[in-house]
């Protein structure tokens, strides 16, 4: 039987990569439970109470979006629309042109690898260089990142040591003390003679205008400080109502990533730096992003949009934690990919659609969401959704389910096998075919217990008679 | 602002128009995030540095001389102090053996030890401290040395989250530090100073 290509990429990932996986998200899971339960008595209510508020924003974006873009105006930042990536990427690039610029750095942001900002701006001669740590460790290994919050989850200090000595970054020397000083003290030049900053958000609120950005290293900062322009990719998912949701939803999803009760650096930016200050940039733009959200949007399945990219539901994921991100094969990995990828995907969702079936339903991601996603429900829908659309993908590894569609349209039929099921006790086993043999090898045949239903339904009638018209 | 503004407005709009019903805000408490243990009305200076030291943050209070003589004591003899503080701080530090410059030049990044600007608040429950672009004379002598002191009056203490959430001061740049620069993404290994502070002070100035 054929593979699911997950199951295919998991079978072929080495041992130490599963290692290095496992541990990570186990360390994650354990720390994201200690900070929760430690601060708080009931943080399952904060859970429903923010992914209400989500639900909330994302139901009523027709009214933040004009709503934040008029905040922004007002707060002399330039907006910028974009339908998809190309689009998304043809604003950074024009942006820059326009100014002469030949350099960026860049903080982490879930956008640009979605729209492949990098690639796109290196084909044009503009150096596009990653700041944080993981993500810089990504590309100068030509890799892709395999988890939200740590990129580099998948690799062990000794690849990146050789990585470093490769790239002329210094002698081996596998000490993560030594190779952050490395990086620290490479990074902080190129950020130095960069003339664009570009960064994400975690957060953009409707009221004010303020796009809130969260980092532990502090390069989004590094970014913004050194550079003269600041771009901001935003999904035009990321909006909250008002500011004071952000001390709910920040003290949520540090918590949920990382398991700290604040990341340690948190910006608010409404704008350019204010005259007094002579650091940072003299302009800043926000480009929001559509890239098939408001597709999604329009589907049973918008919840998903409630994401807030903190990671906890790959890290307790028992898939996830065997198979690695990069058998997800796109940007989100875990069970939020497996709802988001294939509903970006749009016209290729069929292609996607065995991604849905990469989940043992177990609700484990439900129960550690931050903003609560119903991922089961929502992995479900769009399981049926493949089937009707006639995935090849999501078809692959199905045991055929055609006798037991027939058997199950007959009554009749259905008696008969019920009734004559208990003679597959005595089928020998070395007449099986090869499926059936390795699973008889570890475990016995569960014992018949068909066409008992019929005659218990039967037995109940006659006891409880309906009442005499 | 072209037609993808509008295209993507109206696909919005297209998109939640078959809702039949839209979530409603829910209501809730500002403070249904500040944590239970919290005590507000203590001495929030206290407070705070006990948060701060549990995320390897550095709490120090005194006259100027206690953190000139602490810097000379790490060994730091060359920074950055903002303009506006050295009337109170520029005879301790010089006393200390400490040199400061009052302008940032980045051509030099790496000759700064340290800098010193102005915090605009803190807040006790997560031992963080707030900076602005109108409080911090220099975003980069804030971020680029091994360590930066940010200092701090008794009144600028805020008890929680949701209050400093709450007291967002209209300044474009408002930024929250809540301990040093840090990473795990070497094996999950924590290491500070990445590329801010390794050193992250809270000087208290009394
Ligand atoms: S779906 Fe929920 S748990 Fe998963 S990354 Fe998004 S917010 Fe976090």
């Amino acid at each position: 039987m054929k593979h699911q290509q997950i199951d295919q990429y998991a079978a072929s990932l080495p041992p130490d990569k599963r290692a290095s996986v496992y541990g990570g998200t186990k360390s994650g899971y354990d720390a994201r439970l200690r900070a929760l339960n430690t601060s708080y008595t009931a943080p399952d209510n904060l859970r429903r109470l923010a992914g209400r508020i989500k639900q909330h924003a994302i139901e009523n974006l027709d009214t933040y979006l004009p709503q934040v873009e008029a905040r922004m105006l007002a707060n002399g930042v330039k907006v910028h629309w974009a339908l998809d990536g190309d689009e998304a990427c043809g604003h950074v690039h024009r942006i820059m042109e326009e100014r002469g610029a030949k350099k960026m750095v860049k903080a982490k942001t879930m956008v640009s690898e979605e729209i492949h900002l990098a690639n796109y701006l290196e084909k044009r001669g503009m150096e596009c260089l990653e700041t944080d740590l993981g993500e810089f460790i990504i590309q100068i290994d030509h890799d892709h990142p395999s988890h939200i919050v740590k990129p580099i989850i998948h690799k062990n200090r000794r690849e990146i040591a050789a990585s470093f000595e490769r790239e002329g970054l210094g002698a081996y020397n596998d000490d993560p003390e030594v190779i952050t000083a490395r990086a620290r003290q490479f990074l902080r030049h190129k950020y130095l003679a960069a003339d664009v900053g570009l960064s994400g958000a975690n957060f953009v609120s409707a009221e004010s205008g303020r796009i809130v950005l969260v980092t532990n290293e502090g390069n989004s900062r590094f970014s913004i400080a050194a550079t003269k322009v600041h771009i901001a990719l935003v999904g035009i998912e990321k909006i909250v109502p008002r500011d004071r949701d952000l001390g709910l939803l920040l003290n949520l999803l540090a918590r949920s990533a990382t398991g700290q009760q604040l990341t340690s650096y948190t910006e608010f930016i409404s704008g350019p730096r204010t005259a007094n200050q002579p650091d940072g940039p003299e302009e800043m733009h926000v480009i929001f992003v559509d890239n098939g959200r408001t597709r999604v949007l329009a589907d049973d399945c918008r919840p998903i949009l409630r994401c807030i990219r903190c990671s906890a539901c790959l890290n307790v994921c028992p898939v996830y934690r065997q198979t690695s991100g990069h058998a997800y094969r796109a940007v989100y990995p875990g069970p939020v990919g497996a709802v988001l990828s294939p509903l970006l995907a749009g016209d290729k969702f069929p292609e996607m659609a065995d991604l849905p079936k990469a989940s043992t339903l177990c609700g484990a991601c439900n129960e550690v969401c931050p903003v609560d996603i119903p991922i089961p429900d929502l992995l479900l829908r769009l399981r049926d959704r493949g089937k009707q659309v006639g995935s090849k993908a999501a078809a692959a590894a199905t045991p055929p389910m055609g006798a037991f569609g027939t058997l199950a349209a007959s009554p009749a039929l259905w008696k008969v096998v019920m009734k004559t099921g208990g003679l597959s006790a005595l089928y020998p086993t070395f007449l099986m075919p090869a499926a059936g043999k390795t699973w008889v090898r570890t475990r016995g045949m569960p014992k018949w217990r068909g066409g008992k239903f019929r005659a218990w339904m039967k037995d109940r009638r006659a006891k409880t008679k309906p009442l005499e018209k | 602002m072209g037609t993808s503004r509008e295209t993507i407005l109206k696909r919005t709009a297209d998109a939640l128009a078959p809702l039949k019903e839209r979530a409603a805000y829910p209501d809730f408490n500002d403070s249904v995030a500040v944590m239970p243990a919290l005590d507000r009305a203590g001495d929030l200076w206290a407070i705070f540095s006990e948060r701060a030291k549990l995320v390897h943050g550095t709490p120090l209070s005194g006259s100027p001389a206690v953190l000139a003589n602490w810097l000379r004591e790490k060994n730091h003899a060359r920074g950055y102090c903002d303009p506006a503080l050295l009337p109170q701080f520029g005879e301790a530090l010089a006393a200390a053996g400490c040199e400061v410059e009052t302008a940032f030049d980045r051509a030099r990044v790496d000759d700064y030890q340290f800098g010193i600007t102005r915090a605009e608040a803190a807040i006790a429950e997560t031992g963080t401290l707030v900076l602005t672009d109108g409080s911090t004379s220099s975003r980069l002598a804030a971020l680029a040395p091994w360590t930066h002191v940010a200092v701090l009056k008794r009144e600028q203490i805020f008890a929680d989250v949701a209050t400093a959430v709450a007291s967002l001061p209209a300044d474009p740049n408002v930024i929250w530090c809540t301990g040093p620069s840090r990473t795990a993404d070497v094996e999950g290994i924590l290491i500070e100073g990445v590329h801010g502070p390794g050193v992250q002070v809270a000087f208290l100035l009394e």
